[in-house]
């Protein structure tokens, strides 16, 4: 007879779940973790990680296309989606196996099928196989994530209107591509089948693509991309899609109600996601819920205690980091640790398209909004050595201060490589720097790196390379 | 190159103080010698005296600069033949972040060095950056760090804009860490314009304004009463800062026992009579006896001498008594070192001077510093019996009462005696109940039995 009573059950296996799981069983717990399809959730198999693969060999194929820039000849140069396709999902599988053999190494219960709350402490499992499973925990912990948003008239049917799970996964490529939505998925998307030769249109509702990202970045983001070639229209929304059997025809409407309609082959909407509350028996608790994710406070509990949200379920940011840590600082307060709560201003957030996007923190209109007097300072990619030498000339970061404290409020960076660089600033910022120390501290040469000493120095007016 | 004045060290310990008061006026001659500033440190106000002589060129601190840091060039002296225009240059360099070690001649040279005052001094010399004039004393094996202030930068700045002495914030960030939440926290309780200023004296245009910390202004009532803002001079932050440490610290517990005077005050008497007359006249009072009773006992006792430090306790061959004084805004406790070492009539003629002194702001840092035993006599108030909050680092202190008349029980019967009720006040860290009672007795019985303390 399998064990039916845990400290705590984690119902979805995404980055948020998996992480808690293994944390409580750190802290000694007996934890139990149901999934019902993949391990790693969505981020390990159908988001984050996929598309690095697939955006990674678009960046290869890219770099050889463009060989001769750098001395080089390539001949005969092309690609076989099928393979490319296929890395993508070996990444993916590899990655899920680790994150199994990790619960099983901390000795976490793995549950496949599907969890519904039962009540306060109750969790009735529909296992894969058929049987049902009641089982009892005093915490429970709902990591459900969330899937596509669909909007009416705009619903995916998975054969010419695709979400990230049929973009991942081609058969061919589509010649012409309609992306809705400019957010970090639809951009990424765009970004992809665009260097791999689709002609890629993408519509965004509001005024600027990347909305979460300042305003000049974006601008300057939106630069490269129609250097590119992709089509951008912002400010405009698809309000029909006629389809034919091949090819889909998009009425597109901008902010002045002028219309036009494209035909392309295929569709990604990428209008964001809403958090999987449904089903999983909620109504059986306290919990609250408002705007499609479950409402619990900084330590991640709802209105039914013992019962807990983190992640995409419990609202944005909408990132697995942001998951991972919730559910870290949520079982440390189970465990009785005094844990300090998440800092809502200081996650960081990546875009994997070319260029590169990262930032965390303020914006500089954000922070004009807040009232706040800000020093901003800015450097170039054009004026650093590094960026040169890697023939990545386009790109620009960002730093935008407190005037009267000094306090880092925000980091913004467009450019190559700069996912890898935003960590800098995250760990600045949650380290309460000001200008000062940033200045004093010793940037490596020749790094991309140095751009961020350099945008610091900017903004008082102290750069050195401009 | 002119000379650079720079803020002496007037103790081993010292890291800041208020420049008080310039004597000189720019282009006035100074003389080697020539008082030319007085600096007020922790508990003392003290005179700098020129170290070389010139024409006075540059005051760089104003009168009144609180938290002025040690080795700060505060002023620059022309010497001879040197004119006005040799002052730009010095005078940027003086103001730079790092002014040069080198800086020749310091004009006031700490007071003699005194290394190490009795082994407490030590105790905080590990926080203090070694003060340029003065070699640090050399510290004891097993003094305890320096207490590293931990905040973020961020939260330095705000307290610094803000006039906070960070010190007295506490931190909710990791392991304590004071962070930008802490000072915001704060700021209701901390923080207030000073009436003064608004009343048309302009703020000294020092470094940093002085830190203002006005009561906090919490009715229960919630009405706003109306209050006289009093700003802390440096004695009270000290003492702030060094009780609420003890209090919160050290473990305290409390020893009382009546010691019956009469045979004391006779010999008092007697004592006194003997008197002569204009120069070398003498008047003992009970605390000069109550201060070599303590110190004889502590060596009877040497348990009861010590302090205690994270490695080990220190325990003291001799006996340096501090004794409070209650001075303007305060008080202090000088120091009779040595005192079983030495006669009543020498402890009586040094306490007068130094409480005179003390009461004047006229006290040498190592006159108040090191002592391993404090006394507190609040006996002249008519106060019956009290206990005192430990002396950091000192192990114990004794909390003197008045010498009345009580009822007592003598042979079977009531009687009449001079009774005085004296409480231990004691860490129990260094020191045990027994230690501690052994010494309470060892004192009553030289209290009630004076003539071994004239031994």
């Amino acid at each position: 007879m399998a064990e039916t009573s845990f400290d705590v059950i984690i119902i979805g296996g995404g980055p948020g779940g998996y992480v808690t799981a293994i944390k409580g069983a750190q802290l000694g717990m007996k934890v139990c973790v149901v999934e019902k399809q993949y391990l790693g959730g969505i981020c390990l198999n159908w988001g984050c990680i996929p598309t690095k693969a697939l955006l990674r060999s678009a960046e290869i194929f890219h770099y050889i296309n463009h060989a001769a820039d750098y001395g080089l000849s390539a001949k005969t140069v092309g690609f076989d989606l099928k393979k490319v396709v296929k890395r993508s999902r070996d990444v993916s599988d590899q990655l899920s196996k680790g994150v199994g053999f990790l619960l099983k190494k901390n000795k976490v219960t793995v549950i496949e099928g599907e969890a519904k709350l039962n009540g306060p402490g109750k969790v009735e499992v529909a296992e894969k196989g058929g049987a049902n499973k009641a089982l009892t925990a005093k915490h429970i912990i709902i990591a459900t994530g969330a899937r596509p948003r669909s909007l009416p008239g705009l619903e995916p049917d998975g054969k010419l209107v695709w979400t990230y799970f049929e973009a991942l996964v081609p058969d061919k490529m589509p010649k012409k591509l309609l992306v809705i939505g400019s957010g970090a998925i639809g951009i990424e998307f765009a970004s992809f089948y665009r260097t791999m030769g689709s002609d890629v249109t993408v519509v965004e509702v509001l005024e600027q693509i990347l909305p979460a990202e300042d305003a000049e970045i974006a601008a300057h983001a939106r630069k490269e991309f129609e250097k590119q070639g992709i089509t951008i229209i912002t400010a405009a929304r698809v309000t029909g899609l006629k389809k034919t059997k091949v090819s889909v025809t998009a009425s597109i409407e901008d902010g002045k109600g002028k219309k036009a309609d494209i035909k392309i082959d295929r569709v990604i909407s990428a209008v964001g996601v809403v958090g999987n509350i449904e089903g999983i028996g909620l109504e059986t608790t306290k919990a609250k819920t408002d705007r499609g994710c479950i409402v619990a406070d900084e330590f991640s509990v709802t209105a039914e205690p013992g019962v807990y949200a983190i992640g995409d379920v419990a609202g944005p940011p909408m990132l697995a980091h942001k998951a991972e840590h919730e559910g870290v600082i949520c079982i440390e307060k189970i465990a009785g640790l005094s844990p300090h709560p998440i800092k809502k201003d200081q996650i960081p957030g990546c875009t994997y398209c070319q260029p590169q996007i990262a930032s965390v923190g303020l914006s500089e209109d954000a922070a004009k909004k807040a009232g706040l007097e800000v020093n901003v300072g800015r450097f170039p990619f054009m004026a650093n050595g590094k960026a040169i030498a890697l023939g990545e000339p386009d790109g620009l970061i960002k730093t935008v201060f407190d005037k009267n404290t000094g306090q880092l409020l925000g980091a913004h960076m467009v450019g190559a490589e700069v996912t890898e660089l935003i960590q800098g600033f995250v760990v600045a910022m949650g380290l309460e720097t000001t200008e000062e120390e940033l200045m004093h501290a010793i940037f490596p040469h020749p790094t991309l790196s140095e751009m961020m000493h350099e945008s610091v120095l900017d903004a008082y007016g102290r750069a050195i390379h401009i | 190159m002119p000379i650079q004045i720079l803020m002496p060290a007037l103790s081993p310990t010292m890291t800041d103080g208020t420049l008080a008061k310039w004597h000189k006026k720019e282009g006035d001659a100074v003389e080697s010698g020539d008082v030319i500033a007085e600096i007020e440190t922790d508990k003392a106000t003290m005179e700098v005296e020129a170290a070389d002589e010139g024409t006075m060129g540059r005051i760089l601190i104003a009168e009144g600069t609180e938290g002025v840091p040690v080795n700060q060039v505060i002023a620059l002296l022309l010497e001879d033949g040197e004119d006005a225009s040799a002052l730009e240059g010095a005078e940027k360099a003086a103001t730079a972040p790092t002014p040069a070690p080198a800086a020749p001649a310091p004009a006031a040279p700490a007071p003699a060095p005194t290394p190490a005052p009795g082994p407490a001094a030590p105790a905080t010399a590990a926080a203090a950056p070694p003060p340029a004039p003065v070699p640090a004393p050399p510290l004891p094996p097993g003094a305890p760090p320096g207490v590293r202030l931990i905040a973020s930068p961020l939260a330095r700045r705000l307290a610094a804009e803000r006039g906070f002495d960070i010190s007295r914030i506490t931190g909710t960030g990791p392991h304590g860490r004071i962070v930008k939440r802490d000072i915001e926290s704060a700021a209701p309780d901390m923080g207030a314009p000073m009436p003064s200023q608004a009343a048309g004296a302009p703020p000294p245009p020092g470094p940093a304004p002085a830190p203002i910390q006005p009561p906090p202004p919490r009715v229960s009532t919630g009405l706003a009463q109306s209050h006289q803002e009093i700003p802390h001079s440096t004695v009270r932050r000290v003492v702030a800062q060094r009780l609420t440490e003890s209090k919160q610290q050290v473990p305290h517990f409390y020893l009382s026992i009546d010691c019956q005077l009469d045979k004391l005050l006779a010999l008092r008497r007697d004592l006194n009579a003997k008197s002569p007359d204009g120069a070398g006249a003498y008047k003992l009072s009970v605390n000069d006896f109550v201060i070599r009773a303590a110190a004889l006992a502590l060596l009877r006792v040497p348990a009861a001498n010590a302090t205690w430090t994270e490695n080990a306790i220190l325990q003291y061959s001799r006996p340096d008594i501090s004794v409070a004084v209650a001075i303007d805004g305060g008080l202090i406790t000088p120091v009779i070192e040595n005192a079983a070492g030495k006669g009543l009539l020498d402890i009586s003629t040094e306490m007068k001077g130094l409480a005179a002194r003390a009461r004047a702001g006229q006290l040498q840092p190592e006159e108040y510093q090191g002592g391993t035993f404090t006394i507190s006599n609040l006996g002249m108030y008519g106060i019956r019996e009290f206990a005192a909050i430990i002396n950091p680092p000192q192990g114990a202190i004794l909390a003197v009462g008045a010498g009345e008349e009580r009822a007592i029980v003598r042979n079977g019967a009531l009687a009449i005696a001079s009774v005085m009720t004296c409480t231990l006040s004691v860490d129990h860290r260094v020191v045990d109940g027994a230690v501690g009672a052994e010494f309470m007795a060892a004192f009553k019985a030289l209290m009630e039995d004076p003539v071994d303390i004239l031994l």
